[in-house]
């Protein structure tokens, strides 16, 4: 039961693409142009709401972006190769520091800081993802986890290049002059972060559907069997990591490029966990959960403050507020939507349409990640 | 049919995306000349890590600033405007500084940001506090990167710079332990370092035999104190926060080596640091093992009850932030906020940013109120308090001797004694020259 | 050469801390199959009842043994109302709720006892050893906790390979299903798995508290080392990781003293990555890589 040859990843890169790190079907027209075609939608629907919304909130948008793109290729890595990391701050730190370091002291510009931005984060994943093959379940989570940890310490370590605990700042993105003298910098970092996240949306959309995509949920449904059909699992898993590698280093040099800086404080195990968190919050596997868990991470922290603000609390009750609330809120979404935001909305639309959850017609993006066997989406 | 679904769908995200952040931010006009301040009202916004690893002691800081506020406006303010301080959490993590200080100024349109806390954090809102030409006023870290009048205008510091604090211990060092060898124990940051070069301009090098910088987060501090021990020093010298104060003399305890300790202001307050070593020492107080220790300050001690700024603290302190003990923290907090409600009296009844900024340029040096020394402030300098005076631990207080002493961030400026007494506190408000 | 001894003996005495830490995860994983990072929470509130109940009673040993028995009821009320709806979904969602279980204890925690770091005592005197003159950098409390560390581990090994009650909790674990048929009460032992965890995290609470000082994120870096010295030992085996521990510990002196604090983490990586590659199950694990 052989993969068969037309469906095999060919070769050739479109130049959205992450240097060298994954291929696509030469089939004609109908993945990619579908992808164009979502990916002008949602660029239109960006660049109204930038034109709606106050600086804040561009802001937002922007921040909601850039983790867009690290969740997105986070969510392929645990939900679509069966891989968990606790590594990804880390990794976005690899992209901020890139671009800080570019920008900053060699005055690169935007794009060229970006794209060595994918393509160092890509090179880390190739290492990462290598070691990463050969660990599973905790194993694999122990070791992203110290490695979270770990690869910061290196900008304390060379502070000199680095700068030390308080990292590097550089100057904000220049805004073209033909947008005008008056045009807000948060409305055009928010374009810059919403351009990067809908490369992000086509690459991972033809990927998924495609060879490389099947390869992958092949070799997390069952090694073995993926194996006995030709593929070599350890090359595949690593290809997985370097595909999330290159989303966090693209979303972690647009943080650089959005918020001015790279800092070790701003990589800290608590990011990787949040990362974590927004995919299965969001639902594993899709990149509309990515979506969720965009959202989720940047508006959940926003809402949980103003609640704690306008309460008449005690200073230590109010400090600690929000936290608490949004370790409820965890809690009582993994209870009450084990399949995250994006499985509750597929089955009311189910409920909707009245369509059996099983069917082949809804089982579009991406299945959960307790087995069986997946659903072909060409 | 697949693909429409599919496009639906992620119009459909899109839409809520939009949707969500519309109705959660809501982003009301700025009026450009004076936002945040109304016939009534002045609004600051602040930056502090409330919760988190950075958050001891730390998180004392603004609610003491805010009841400083709330009893200048139960007078009526300055100039009839009540002074709110809009206080958000930034757990020291410097991407939500940004976060946090974008929304104070787009979204929540205060006239300008107060006692921002935090070296890695605050220096990444420098930038945009600038160029949005807001008052970055009396950030609360002694770096020296506020200092730069010329290239950061709107931004001032208020403690003293690290390097003068060091050159003061320093200079304190060299004329009573002249010979004795001498050990630095720091913090690898700006804290650290800034302090350590202060020490080194003014010892002779020889003395200094070893220094051991630290990794803050870590929870193993043995090895730098061993081998500290292991160097011979006579004198220990930290520039460390409590916590590792704290850490720093349980190593020495197990060690049973009991140096000559010397701690900047920053980690020494005998509160802070008694409750973490409470149950090694015999007492209540808890401040055994740091008894003796040299240190330095550069307002009153909070241990001076006769002190008029400190009955004047203690009084707002049980009306308006009865929880928090009266330590060092809660007197940094309300001494900043005297000086900036001296700043706001200065600027004058027709506020605006731009007349706030000029007040400290031109008149900010002859402030005078808590502290023991004058402001380095005109159109270059915005260095804030530019000296302190050497104290010890005595009897578990801190007990401040030989008088104030100033001096510039510069290598070899001299230190010279400042003589002018401390002026008591107004009876109501703030006074200014 | 003392400077040498100094490290060895640091590195025992913190190792021993990640040890008593790692033993807890293991004890959750081999009972459950979850990673459990509220873990860390859960002893951090026992340890903050313990605090309270030192300093009102004035009795060391009474907070002690209070904090161990709040530990299992604390463990057996997380796994009963939490973790039983979580336990035959997607792993995932248990490490989710795991996580969203410490965030919220954490912040309890501040809201109750506020952030302020406050002291705990130490079982034994915490002043070294006086050999010859000198003090070592290792102490009767530090003596204390080895002691402890090593009898807990050999008692869960022994539990666990010659008891039924042993047997039983493994068989819950790995093979639920048909355990079930065999009529062992599943739920009962997952209960009792996360009691006895809680057990061991809070008797890891207690001996840690005296260095890192009681407030509800001090316990943060002491669990990720533990985890890693888990990972690292084989999070199957009890004696895996008490050796993780002491490794873990080692090097990290080692490195701190002679390179400097700054490469503590990485070293930590460094030394994960390479047993892991050599043995990708832990220092001691039993598994063998089945290649195709």
């Amino acid at each position: 039961m052989s993969v068969p040859a037309a469906e095999r990843p060919g070769a050739g890169a479109a130049a959205a693409q992450p240097p060298g790190a994954r291929r696509r079907p030469h089939l004609p027209g109908s993945t990619l142009a579908r992808s164009l075609g979502l990916v002008v939608l949602v660029g239109v629907l960006l660049w109204i709401a930038s034109e709606l919304l106050g600086s804040y909130d561009d802001l937002r948008l922007a921040s909601g972006s850039y983790y867009f793109a690290v969740l997105a290729g986070l969510t392929l890595l645990t939900g679509l190769s069966g891989q968990i990391s606790l590594g990804h701050g880390a990794l976005m730190a690899v992209g901020a520091y890139t671009v800080a370091l570019l920008v900053g002291n060699e005055h690169w510009a935007l794009v060229p800081a970006l794209a060595a931005a994918v393509a160092i984060t890509a090179l880390v994943g190739v290492l990462v993802g290598a070691a990463a093959s050969r660990l599973r379940g905790p194993y694999l989570a122990g070791a992203t986890l110290a490695f979270a940890i770990g690869l910061p310490s290196l900008a304390e370590k060379y502070s000199g290049t680095f700068g030390g605990a308080n990292g590097l700042a550089i100057n904000p993105p220049a805004v073209p002059s033909w947008l005008g003298q008056s045009f807000p910098l948060e409305r055009w970092e928010a374009w810059i972060a919403g351009i990067g996240a809908l490369v992000v949306v086509f690459a991972i959309n033809n990927l998924v559907r495609s060879g490389v995509g099947r390869s992958l949920r092949a070799v997390r449904d069952d090694e073995i069997a993926a194996s006995l059909c030709g593929l070599h699992v350890g090359r595949v898993q690593t290809l997985a990591f370097v595909v999330s590698a290159a989303c966090a280093g693209l979303g972690g040099g647009m943080l650089a490029v959005v918020l001015q800086l790279a800092a070790p404080g701003a990589f800290q195990l608590s990011l990787s966990l949040s990362l974590l968190t927004a995919i299965v919050l969001g639902g594993l596997g899709s990149q509309l959960g990515a979506l969720w868990g965009a959202i989720v991470l940047v508006l959940l922290p926003s809402w949980t403050n103003d609640i704690a603000h306008s309460s008449s609390l005690s200073n230590q009750v109010s400090a600690n507020l929000p936290l608490a609330i949004y370790g409820v809120v965890l809690i009582a979404a993994m209870l009450a939507w084990p399949s995250g935001i994006q499985g509750a909305l597929r089955r009311i639309i189910a409920l909707a349409r009245r369509i059996p959850l099983g069917s082949k017609e809804l089982d579009k993006h991406s299945t959960s990640g307790s087995g069986g066997v997946s659903h072909e989406s060409t | 049919m697949r693909a429409h679904r599919c496009k639906l769908r992620a119009l459909g995200g899109v839409a809520v995306l939009v949707a969500a952040l519309a109705a959660a931010g809501c982003g009301s006009s700025s009026s450009s000349n004076a936002p945040g301040v109304s016939a009534t009202s002045i609004t600051l916004g602040t930056h502090q890590p409330l919760t988190g690893p950075a958050a001891p002691g730390y998180s004392e800081i603004a609610p003491a600033s805010q009841a400083f506020f709330d009893y200048l406006n139960a007078q009526g303010g300055i100039y009839g405007r009540k002074i709110h301080l809009i206080i958000k959490n930034d757990e020291y993590n410097p991407t939500q500084t940004v976060s946090v200080v974008h929304e104070l100024v787009l979204d929540d349109n205060v006239f300008g940001i107060f006692e921002g806390l935090g070296t890695p954090t605050h220096t990444k809102v420098v930038g945009f506090l600038n160029s949005s030409k807001v008052p970055d006023m009396f950030v609360a870290s002694g770096c020296a990167c506020w200092d730069e009048g010329a290239k950061q205008p709107y931004t001032f510091g208020w403690q003293p710079n690290y390097t003068i604090e060091g050159k003061i211990l320093g200079q304190y060092l060299k004329q009573h332990f002249a010979g004795k060898k001498i050990g630095v124990f720091y913090q690898d940051d700006d804290f650290g370092t800034g302090g350590l070069a202060g020490i080194k301009d003014e010892v002779p090098a020889s003395q200094i035999v070893t220094t051991q910088p630290y990794q803050s987060g870590t929870t193993n501090v043995a090895p730098q104190i061993a081998a500290i021990k292991a160097a011979g020093a006579e004198v220990l010298v930290d520039f460390t926060v409590p916590i590792y104060t704290a850490l720093g003399q349980l190593t020495s305890f197990t060690l049973g080596y009991k140096p000559q300790l010397v701690v900047s202001n920053v980690g020494i307050d005998p509160t802070t640091v008694g409750g973490l070593l409470k149950t090694y020492s015999k007492g209540k107080a808890g401040t055994e093992l740091i008894e003796g220790a040299i240190t330095d300050g550069y307002l009153p001690s909070v241990a001076e009850t006769s002190n008029p700024w400190i009955a004047l603290f203690k009084k707002i302190k049980e009306k308006y932030d009865p929880s928090a003990p009266l330590d060092g923290n809660v007197e940094y907090g309300m001494a900043n906020a005297y000086t900036l409600a001296q700043a706001l009296q200065l600027a004058g009844k027709d506020l605006t940013r731009e007349k706030l900024i000029d007040a400290v340029d031109e008149k900010g040096a002859q402030l005078s109120g808590p502290g023991l020394v004058p402001f380095r402030y005109n159109k270059t300098e915005h260095g804030g308090y530019g000296g302190v005076e050497i104290g010890q631990v005595r009897g578990g207080k801190i007990v401040l001797f030989g008088g104030p002493l100033v001096t510039e961030p510069t290598a070899g400026s001299p230190i010279t004694p400042y003589t002018k007494a401390q002026p008591s506190p107004p009876a109501s408000g703030v006074s200014v020259p | 050469m003392t400077r040498f001894i100094d490290l060895t003996l640091n590195g025992i005495s913190t190792g021993a801390v990640y040890s008593a830490v790692a033993l807890a995860l293991v004890m959750i994983w081999r009972a459950t199959r979850i990673v459990n990072f509220a873990q860390g929470g859960m002893l951090m509130i026992t340890t903050f009842i313990a605090s309270d109940v030192i300093g009102s009673s004035g009795s060391y040993w009474l907070g002690f043994a209070v904090a161990l028995v709040c530990g299992l009821v604390l463990g057996a009320l997380v796994e009963r109302v939490l973790v039983r709806r979580v336990e035959g979904g997607p792993p995932l969602n248990a490490v989710i709720v795991a996580l969203g279980l410490l965030i919220l204890l954490e912040a309890l925690a501040g809201m109750i006892w506020g952030n302020t770091p406050r002291s705990f005592p130490p079982a034994f005197s915490i002043r070294g050893y006086d050999v010859g003159g000198t003090h070592l950098l290792f102490a009767p409390d530090d003596t204390f906790i080895v002691l402890v560390v090593f009898a807990v581990a050999v008692l869960l090994a022994l539990l666990f390979r010659y008891t039924a009650l042993g047997l039983r909790m493994r068989a819950s674990a790995l093979a639920p299903e048909v355990a079930r048929l065999l009529g062992v009460r599943v739920g009962r032992m997952f209960t009792l798995g996360w009691a006895l965890a809680a057990f061991v995290g809070s008797l890891a609470g207690v001996l840690v508290a005296p260095s890192v000082f009681v407030s509800p994120s001090g316990f943060d870096p002491i669990l990720i080392f533990g985890f890693t010295a888990a990972v690292l030992g084989g999070l199957d085996s009890p004696p895996g990781a008490v050796v993780g521990g002491i490794v873990l510990g080692l090097v990290l002196s080692y490195v701190s003293g002679y390179e400097g604090s700054s490469l503590v983490t990485l070293a930590a990586l460094v030394v994960l990555i390479a047993v892991l590659m050599i043995r990708p199950g832990g220092l001691f694990s039993t598994r063998r890589e089945r290649r195709v």
